[in-house]
This record gives structure tokens, C-alpha cells and sequence, in this order.
């Protein structure tokens, strides 16, 4: 078999978190009765007009700036014209000829190092509504809440090479997305949804394959499961001398296959032409820097520096930084106490754990980055041990207390009073003669054994320095 | 009347107006057609062909202007940026979306069952 | 309409009697100049201007009957389009236009005939029938605002609100012998207004004299947030008393009066373009070389728009849904080809096809550029006059059996009139004399943007002087 080199172009749609619709007053809100979140403007009916929510701009310049976009300093709507019955107006709303963003990058990070992949356009449009179809009944069931909820979309250049680097792009645009605050990047909610242009063509080659369309992958799963399946038949198509037919495929994810939804001849003739009911968006110096002073540290520079300034590997940095939150919930403990290495440990293990336990974010923990800090200092003062402090973590994020009051009330912290370990350690050494004579004959190994007896012996509570010690002192006295 | 049109044409037509080749054929009124979801008989291809046809001819009239370099126009004010505030004022009553529905059930507006593959954009 | 309401200070008259008396006149109005008269809503209007007309705070159109095009929605009144497709719709809100009038306290007769989806020239396309010229039921009242224009002429209301994408309020006007005024395209809010054309479509009134007009402009002008293309300035009273037309600069383009204008209608332009020099007008020649594309630029863009303005009339949600259809495709196809007449399924056709692919660049495009070569003509002509003044149409209202079955002939019938739409320009038709026939004639007259001070106070002010508005044929 002959080598191929994978060419893939990601469309992605991300719902925006505005309070309001695109073009009129209704809420975003999902989850309500059909048709309940509705208005004259998003049904479509005769005579009403859209109106700009100036927040979808903002949104827009932010992942414009985000990614490197040049911003448009003077961008238009446009209507593309189609019929279906989630679509109220006959047309969508959107962008053709003078996009809000053009021409960005988004930086990704896979097995082979970091790759610039190139962002062709972003640019604003409204969401259609939603139509249940009845597999039994000559009916299908139309809801317009979400038509009208306003949608960036953002269209990469064909420069993705691997399905890693599919899902590795996917996933540093979601977390930017998040990082601004502006998409909640739920992808089996249908808030980031993800079309693919896929192709294959001779290793080496500067002649395009033909490509076909990807549609309906709704989790990372799928998209990585999609992409191989479709570059897998297009690779098996080439091999036994056919050609690719150009079409738009849906993925099947029941059946893991991709089945053929349009073809080229089908596709449609939009009819973009400039909207007349929306002026053109003219954006100045001063609306892009008072946006650009609010932007977040991005994901990717804040990676790196978690890794530079708090010397963190380049694994731990990834995951305290999934999440802005997540890493804001770092830095915080780190001001608190200088302990970078050690309050990552927590947060990787513990932290983690608990949140994945309960399917929260950060931000629904009881335990606040002070109180986790006050935890951590209690081992190193020594009041409790590390095994010790992992029940109190639990119990701080069970109940929201703070660790001081669950040691205090719980009446566990550690025993450092060393007339009691003398008198245990003198038990335990009477208790095997065999081995403290073998101790003291030179097998220094066996130090281990007795503390660990100590510690058993006060049911862990001793502190282990003060343990060993004693035992140390006793056996060579 | 009759008269008075056709000398405005004549007037107003300049050379190519009413030209006597071929705009449209059938075949193109059927894809119009098919785009603009609007079914027509034999006789209706027809007649639309023939009166498009005239029209179009007199829409030639427009390429002997030269508009290298011109800007189109798409609004006659030059206005930008009407925007609103992300606020809102709420929805409509239920009854209110569905007072004017062909078919409706369960707060649903109900379509016959979309069968035709290749209808619909964003999935 | 003024003195109606001076008469209703002095409880001379009372708002429901007065109602009373339109809607028995509109009950037997032979023209079909109504589509839908909403009786209870206008009784209930005018009982509520009874009580209203005791504060000082009244509104200026307090108890005064009004008409509105049935394209323009109102709140639980039908609203037809005068279309098969949207005969039973309902809307379950007002235009901005009608809640402006219902807030100075008018009262709403009913909805007035149009052509379907006001795409047409003589009010004949109707799914209500054809509506006729009450200066000679034989002809057609022009149109598509001619069930307002006829209203207004039949003394059914005492003034109207069309629309006008292309000439429909004026030629109507022109046709009925009454003012109607296609205000600056930004100045009257299109929210409510069914569209044809969204780059060219204005709502405008429609009334016996200048005056009225300029009453029912003030009440329905300024800025609306419902409508991105609503223009927010200051928009001022406007001076009901007139201009002093004194050392005013009146451009009159060679262009309007070429060799398709019936001789009869141009000597009856000249005469009033020779009034208002009497009345101290400076006559100045401009040139407007690009208006004679004016007939072919607009057809392609008001048709685009057209066709991706009314794809939201698919049987989904409201309006006609055809039956019995196996399913989705069919149930479009079958209602679209149902639910339009021949006139709009045509200008679909035509819009269609204009965007598609392959030929958006030479029509589309084309038509949008010359566009901006005609606004450009009216800007130069501007700097050389204040108004400029001509025909509103190169014939006068033509009889109903004479019409021909040829679209193109009667497009060309917009000659006069689509610039103005194309160049968003404010332009008025008033009355300015008649024809051997005894048929008005219009003379239409353009001002800059946002200069409807002008065309009314000049029209004010030439009606003072003619009595051209006020007689029958």
C-alpha cells in the first residue's frame, strides 16, 4: 500500500453564551417547553426585523484577538438562502463577503510538538431551530427555541494532517472558547458542534484529493472515530483504483460508519446575497482594545508558563490549565503558599478525584484554594500525616469545614509526646528480641520494620520523624 | 397605452433590449424553480420562459455601463452599526406562536415527514 | 383632516359618529377598496377618542379614520397581503407605523387593497379582486397602495398609509388625484411592514391634500430600535403652513420628459412646474443620465430581495399549507405554486435567478452598482437644486379592459418613480392638473434625504394656490 498524507479543514460551530438571541429579545436559555422561547423575530412571521445583539460582536472580536484574527474594520451580513423547516425565514442569517475575522492561528501541542494551524475566517450567524422526526408517524416536529441563538463560526485552513491533530485543534479552540467565557464547549449539548472537510492524496503530492464533507460528530470520541473512518475508506477507495465521489457525509455513531447525505450535484446554490434588514458592522481602534485589556491569559501561554515559573511538568501544567478556572484555583493556592509542586499534587490527585467523582467543575467545590493551603500546611507543621490528610480532604469536601476544625473535632492530629512513643517502642522492642538483636548486629533495614509497628501501634496518629527517632535512639542506646 | 409603453421601451431600451437571442431555457426555469421550491406545470415553464426571456433581454440594457470601480449599493443611507443591548423583553405566549399554525400538537408545529435527503445545512 | 379635528374640540362632530359615517360609506363602496373592515375595532377606537378627546393631552389624530395598507400588520386584524398564501394570518402584533397612529388616538377603519404582496401597478392582482379608480370605476386606481389611494380619493377615510417600493404610493396618487409621499428610505420604521424589498420598501401616507399628509408623515416618522435601518436623528414638526417658494431652485431633468410621457400628461407638469415659478421658483436643467437603467437595476434588486423575502411563506407556520401532500417537499412545492399568484411567482422567478450561481455577478451585482451610479446622479443634481420636480408617471389612469398582458410594459410604467426608491430619496406625487379626459395628472417632486419638509411645504403651498386637488375630473 502506498503512503497517503491526510488534508483536513475544520468547520466549528460555537454557540455563544449571551443572554439574549442574536436578533432579538428572547432568552438562550435551553431545556424549555417547545416553542416557548419564541417571539415574531426568531419564528419568522411576516413583517418583523432583526436586530444586532451587540454582545455577539464582542464575543467574536475576543476569539478574534484570541486567535490572531485580523479584525474586520468593517463587516456585513449576509442571507443564505435554503428551505427547511427549522429555518424560519427561508434564509440564515449570516456572513459571506466580509467576515468579522480573518486569517488567525491556534496553536496545538500533539506527540509531535507544537504546530501552527491556520484559521481561515470567524464570522457571526444565527442557529436554526430543531426538528424531531417520528419514525412512526407521516409527521415530523418542529421547535424553534434554539433558532436564533447566536453561533460564531470558525473555519480552519486545511492544514490538520493526523486525526490527533484534528482532536488536539478541537480541543485548544474549545478551551480558548471557554478561557473567554463566551461557548460553554458542551458537545453532546449541541453548543460546539464540528463539520470536517476531509481528503487524502499521494505522500508528498501538492495535488488535493478530491474531499468529502464530514457531518454530525458530536463528541471528541466521534470526531477522532469519524475522521479515521473516513480517511480509512478514502484511502481503501484510492487503493482499488476508484475515485472519491465529492459529497456530504453524516456519521453513523451507532453503526461507526459515515453514509452519504448529498452529492456535489445535490449540493445547494445558497443565493448569498448582502442582508438588507442589518447595516454593516463598522469597528473601530477603541472597541477592539477595550476588549482586547479584558482578554484572559490564554490557554497555551499559560501552559507554558506553568511549566517555566512554577517548574511543573509539561503533563501537570496541561491539566491544571484545562480549565481557567481550574488554573485560577491554582495560582490562588500558590499565593497563598509557596508550595507549587505540592499544591499540584493535590489538585492532580485529590482534587481531581472529588471532581470527577462528583462531575463538577472547580468552581462547585467546597474546598477553596485557602483551605486547601491550610491543609497543606498542616502536614508540613506536622500536626497530621499525608495518609491521614487525604480523609480530612475528603470530609472538607464533604462538608465544606476547614481542615483545622475537622483535626480539632475529629481529636486526631498527631502524637508528639515522646513519653508515650518511648513507653510503646519499649513494648515493641521487648515484644522481638530476634530482631532488635539482628538490628544491632548490623541490619540497619530493620529500622523500617519497628517504626512501622509504632505507627501501627498508634493507629498511624505518631508523627513519623518523632517515630523514628525514638525507635533509632532505643535499638543503638 | 399599449402605444405609449412601447415607446418607452424604445426609448429607454438602448441597443440589446428585447434582443431576440436566448436568456433562458426551460431547463433554467426548472432549476430556478427547484431553488425558488415553487412547482409548475408544462404550460406555466412556458409561459415564465418566454415572459423572462423578454425581460432579461431588457436587462442587458445594463451592460454597456461601465461600473469599473464602482462600489454596489446594498442600503441607499449610509448607516452602521444599529445594534441593541444584550437585554431582553421576553418571548411570546405558546398561544400566540401557534394561533396562526397550519398543525400543531404538544407546542409543536408539525410538518409533513421530511423524506427528500439533502434539505437541510447544519445538521 | 385638521379641521375635522378642530370640529371635534368644539364638540361640532363626535370621533364615533364620524366613524359611523366611514364605515356606512366603506359598506357600500362600490371601488373594493377594503379588504378587511375591522367594524368593533374602529367603534371601539372611537369611543376610546371620545373619552380621550377631554384631556388636553389628546393626541393630534384623536378620533381621526385612518386606512391602512393591507401589507402593514395589525394586532389581531387580518393581515393578507392581499396574497392566497397569507389569507387567513393574524398577526399578534402591530407595526410601528400603526402603533404610532393608535397612540396619537387614530382610528382604524380597516385594511386596505393592494396587489399581492404589493408587487404591481394597478391593485388587479388581489386575491379580493381588482380594485377600481373612484374617478372612473372603469379604470384601475394604480398601484399596489390603490385601495388606499382609492379610499382616500372615495372619501373612505380621511387618509391612508401605503407603501411605495417602486412608486406604489405615489402612482396610485397620481391615478386617484391625491398627495401621497414615499418618505426618506430610514425615516418611517418598516417593522410590521410586510417586505417586498427591504432596500427600497417605505411606508408613506396617502391623503386628500398635502397638508393631511404632512400630519399622518409626522405621526408615523422617526426612529424605531425594532428597525436596523431606521435612521435616529432629529426629526422636527413639519410647518403645516407651507414654504415660501422664493428663489427655490427646482431641477427639472431633460430625462423625465422624453418621448415615452404622454403629451397631455407633460403639458399638464409643465403647467405646475410653471405655477410654483410664479409662485417664485428658479427653474434650473439638470441631468439624471443614469435614472434610464432606474427600470432594469430595480426589477433585478427589488425581485432578489423578493424572492428570499417571501421563501418564509413555505406552509410551516402560518398561512396557506397545501393538503393531502406525501410529504415535506411535496407539501412546499405544492403550497408556494398554490398560495402566489402569477405576478409573484414571476418576480420570484426573476430574483431567483438573478442570485444564482453563475449569474449573481450580471445581474445582482451589476444592477447594485448602477444603483450607486443613479444615487450619485441625485447627489450632483442636488448641489445645482433644492427639489426637482417632473411627472410621477408617463400616463394617467388607464381603463381596466385596456390593460395588456405583458409585465414588462407595465414595469416601465415605474419610470418615474423607482429612482427615487433606488436613491432612498423622499419624493411626493400631488395633483397638478388633468387630461383631456378629465383624469389627474401628478407631478412628482424629489428633495434630498430628509428634505420632506420641503416637498410638503412646496406642496402646501402650490395647493393654496390650485385648486387641482380638489376637483373630480
Amino acid at each position: 500500500m502506498k503512503a497517503y498524507d491526510t488534508v483536513i479543514g475544520l468547520e466549528v460551530h460555537a454557540q455563544l453564551l449571551t443572554r439574549t438571541k442574536i436578533f432579538c429579545g428572547c432568552s438562550t436559555r435551553s431545556g424549555l417547553p417547545p416553542n416557548t422561547n419564541t417571539c415574531p423575530v426568531c419564528t419568522g412571521m411576516p413583517g418583523v426585523l432583526p436586530v444586532l445583539n451587540r454582545k455577539v460582536v464582542d464575543f467574536g472580536i475576543m476569539l478574534g484577538l484570541a486567535t490572531g484574527c485580523r479584525i474586520a474594520p468593517r463587516c456585513i451580513f449576509a442571507r443564505k438562502n435554503y428551505f427547511y423547516p427549522d429555518l424560519p425565514k427561508g434564509y440564515q442569517i449570516t456572513q459571506y463577503e466580509h467576515p468579522l475575522c480573518e486569517g488567525g492561528t491556534i496553536r496545538i501541542e500533539t506527540g509531535q510538538g507544537v504546530k501552527r494551524i491556520g484559521i481561515t475566517r470567524i464570522h457571526m450567524e444565527e442557529d436554526a431551530g430543531k426538528t424531531i422526526h417520528d419514525e412512526k408517524a407521516p409527521y415530523s416536529y418542529v421547535d424553534y427555541n434554539r433558532a436564533g441563538v447566536p453561533l460564531l463560526e470558525i473555519v480552519s485552513e486545511p492544514e490538520i494532517t493526523s486525526t490527533d491533530e484534528a482532536v488536539a485543534y478541537l480541543r485548544e479552540l474549545r478551551q480558548i472558547l471557554m478561557y473567554l467565557g463566551i461557548c460553554d464547549g458542551n458537545m453532546e449539548e449541541g453548543s460546539l458542534r464540528c463539520d470536517a472537510n476531509v481528503s487524502v492524496k499521494p505522500a508528498g503530492s501538492s495535488r488535493y484529493g478530491t474531499r468529502t464533507e464530514l457531518k454530525n460528530m458530536n463528541s471528541f470520541r466521534n470526531v477522532q472515530k469519524a475522521l479515521e473512518y473516513e480517511i480509512e475508506r478514502h484511502i481503501g477507495i484510492r487503493e482499488s483504483g476508484h475515485e472519491v465521489v465529492q459529497e456530504t457525509l453524516l456519521w453513523d455513531p451507532s453503526r461507526g460508519v459515515t453514509v452519504s447525505m448529498r452529492s456535489k450535484e445535490e449540493s445547494h446554490d445558497y443565493r448569498y446575497f448582502p442582508e438588507p434588514d442589518l447595516v454593516p458592522v463598522e469597528i473601530g481602534e477603541a472597541w477592539i482594545d477595550g476588549l482586547r485589556s479584558g482578554l484572559p491569559e490564554l490557554p497555551f501561554a499559560r501552559r507554558k508558563r506553568f511549566s517555566g515559573q512554577y517548574g511543573l511538568p509539561a503533563y501537570d501544567a496541561g491539566v491544571l490549565t484545562q480549565t481557567k478556572a481550574l488554573a485560577d484555583y491554582y495560582e490562588e493556592g500558590v499565593r497563598l503558599l509557596d508550595r507549587p509542586k505540592e499544591i499540584s499534587n493535590w489538585i492532580m490527585t485529590e482534587v481531581m478525584r472529588i471532581l470527577n467523582e462528583k462531575g463538577i467543575p472547580i468552581t462547585g467545590l467546597n474546598v477553596s484554594p485557602a483551605m486547601l493551603t491550610g491543609l497543606i500546611a498542616l502536614i508540613g507543621g506536622g500536626s497530621i500525616s499525608g495518609s491521614m490528610a487525604k480523609d480530612v480532604f475528603a470530609e472538607m469536601a464533604a462538608t465544606g469545614d476547614s481542615a483545622e476544625s475537622i483535626v480539632e473535632r475529629r481529636g486526631i492530629g498527631q502524637i508528639s509526646d515522646e513519653t508515650e512513643l518511648l513507653s510503646l517502642a519499649r513494648e515493641i522492642i521487648d515484644a522481638h528480641p530476634d530482631e532488635a538483636r539482628r538490628y544491632r548486629s548490623g541490619k540497619a533495614g530493620l529500622l523500617g520494620f519497628f517504626v512501622g509497628k509504632l505507627m501501627k501501634a498508634t493507629r498511624g496518629e505518631a508523627n513519623p520523624k518523632l517515630a523514628s527517632k525514638i525507635m533509632k535512639e532505643l535499638l543503638e542506646g | 397605452m399599449q402605444d405609449l409603453i412601447y415607446i418607452s421601451i424604445d426609448q429607454h431600451g438602448v441597443e440589446g433590449a428585447l434582443r431576440k437571442d436566448v436568456k433562458i431555457t426551460d431547463d433554467q426555469i426548472l432549476h430556478v424553480a427547484d431553488l425558488a421550491l415553487i412547482r409548475l406545470d408544462d404550460d406555466e415553464v412556458r409561459g415564465l420562459r418566454s415572459q423572462l426571456d423578454k425581460i432579461l433581454g431588457y436587462m442587458d440594457i445594463l451592460a454597456v455601463v461601465d461600473t469599473t470601480g464602482v462600489a454596489p449599493t446594498h442600503h441607499p443611507l449610509p448607516l452602521v452599526n444599529a445594534m441593541r443591548d444584550d437585554h431582553g423583553q421576553g418571548c411570546q405566549d405558546l398561544d400566540d406562536v401557534l394561533r396562526n399554525a397550519p398543525q400543531h400538537e404538544d407546542g409543536y408545529i408539525v410538518v409533513p415527514r421530511v423524506i427528500g435527503k439533502g434539505m437541510r445545512e447544519n445538521a | 383632516m385638521l379641521e375635522t379635528a378642530r370640529q371635534y374640540r368644539r364638540n361640532e362632530k363626535s370621533p364615533v359618529e364620524e366613524t359611523r359615517a366611514f364605515l356606512e360609506k366603506i359598506r357600500r363602496d362600490p371601488f373594493n377598496a377594503f379588504i378587511t373592515i375591522d367594524e368593533a375595532g374602529a367603534i371601539r377606537d372611537a369611543q376610546a377618542a371620545e373619552e380621550n378627546l377631554k384631556s388636553p393631552e389628546a393626541g393630534a389624530l384623536t378620533g381621526i379614520p385612518v386606512a391602512i395598507k393591507d401589507n402593514i400588520c395589525t394586532r389581531g386584524v387580518r393581515t393578507t397581503c392581499a396574497s392566497k398564501i397569507l389569507s387567513d394570518f393574524v398577526p399578534t402584533y402591530d407595526a410601528t407605523v400603526v402603533k404610532r397612529l393608535k397612540d396619537q388616538g387614530a382610528v382604524i377603519l380597516g385594511k386596505t387593497n393592494l396587489d399581492e404582496f404589493a408587487m404591481g401597478s394597478t391593485t388587479t392582482s388581489s386575491l379580493a379582486g381588482p380594485t377600481r379608480n373612484p374617478l372612473d370605476p372603469s379604470r384601475t386606481p394604480g398601484g399596489s397602495s390603490g385601495g388606499s389611494g382609492a379610499a382616500v380619493a372615495a372619501g373612505l377615510c380621511a387618509g391612508a398609509l401605503g407603501s411605495d417600493t417602486g412608486g406604489s404610493i405615489r402612482m396610485p396618487a397620481s391615478f386617484c388625484g391625491i398627495t401621497g409621499l414615499k418618505p426618506t428610505y430610514g425615516s418611517v420604521s418598516r417593522y410590521g411592514l410586510v417586505a417586498f424589498a427591504s432596500s427600497l420598501d417605505q411606508i408613506g401616507p396617502m391623503a386628500p391634500t398635502a397638508r393631511d399628509a404632512a400630519v399622518l408623515f409626522d405621526a408615523i416618522k422617526g426612529h424605531d430600535p425594532l428597525d436596523s435601518t431606521s435612521v435616529p436623528r432629529d426629526y422636527g414638526p413639519t410647518d403645516l403652513d407651507g414654504i415660501d417658494l422664493k428663489d427655490l431652485r427646482i431641477g427639472v431633468p431633460e430625462e423625465f420628459f422624453g418621448e415615452g410621457l404622454n403629451p397631455e400628461v407633460k403639458a399638464a407638469v409643465r403647467s405646475g412646474i410653471e405655477t410654483l415659478e410664479d409662485m417664485g421658483a428658479r427653474v434650473v436643467e439638470i441631468g439624471l443620465p443614469h435614472v434610464r437603467y432606474g427600470v432594469a437595476v430595480y426589477y433585478i434588486v427589488a425581485t432578489a430581495e423578493a424572492s428570499s423575502n417571501l421563501a418564509r411563506y413555505d406552509g410551516v407556520r402560518y398561512g396557506l399549507r397545501a393538503r393531502d401532500v406525501r410529504e415535506l417537499g411535496d407539501m412546499y412545492a405544492r403550497t408556494r405554486a398554490g398560495g402566489f399568484g402569477d405576478e409573484v411567482r414571476r418576480r420570484i422567478m426573476l430574483g431567483t435567478y438573478a442570485l444564482s450561481a453563475g449569474y449573481y455577478d450580471a445581474y445582482y451585482r451589476k444592477a447594485s452598482q448602477v444603483r450607486t451610479l443613479i444615487a450619485e446622479d441625485f447627489r450632483r443634481a442636488f448641489s445645482l437644486c433644492d427639489i426637482i420636480a417632473g411627472p410621477t408617471t408617463p400616463v394617467t389612469a388607464f381603463r381596466l379592459d385596456e390593460m395588456i398582458d405583458d409585465p414588462l410594459s407595465l414595469y416601465l410604467l415605474d419610470i418615474y418613480t423607482i429612482p427615487a426608491n433606488l436613491a432612498g430619496l423622499p419624493a411626493i406625487s400631488i395633483p397638478c392638473g388633468f387630461d383631456s379626459l378629465g383624469l389627474p395628472v401628478g407631478m412628482q417632486l424629489m428633495a434630498p434625504h430628509f428634505r420632506e419638509d420641503l416637498l410638503l411645504g412646496a406642496g402646501i403651498s402650490f395647493q393654496e394656490r390650485t385648486a387641482c386637488h380638489r376637483e373630480g375630473p
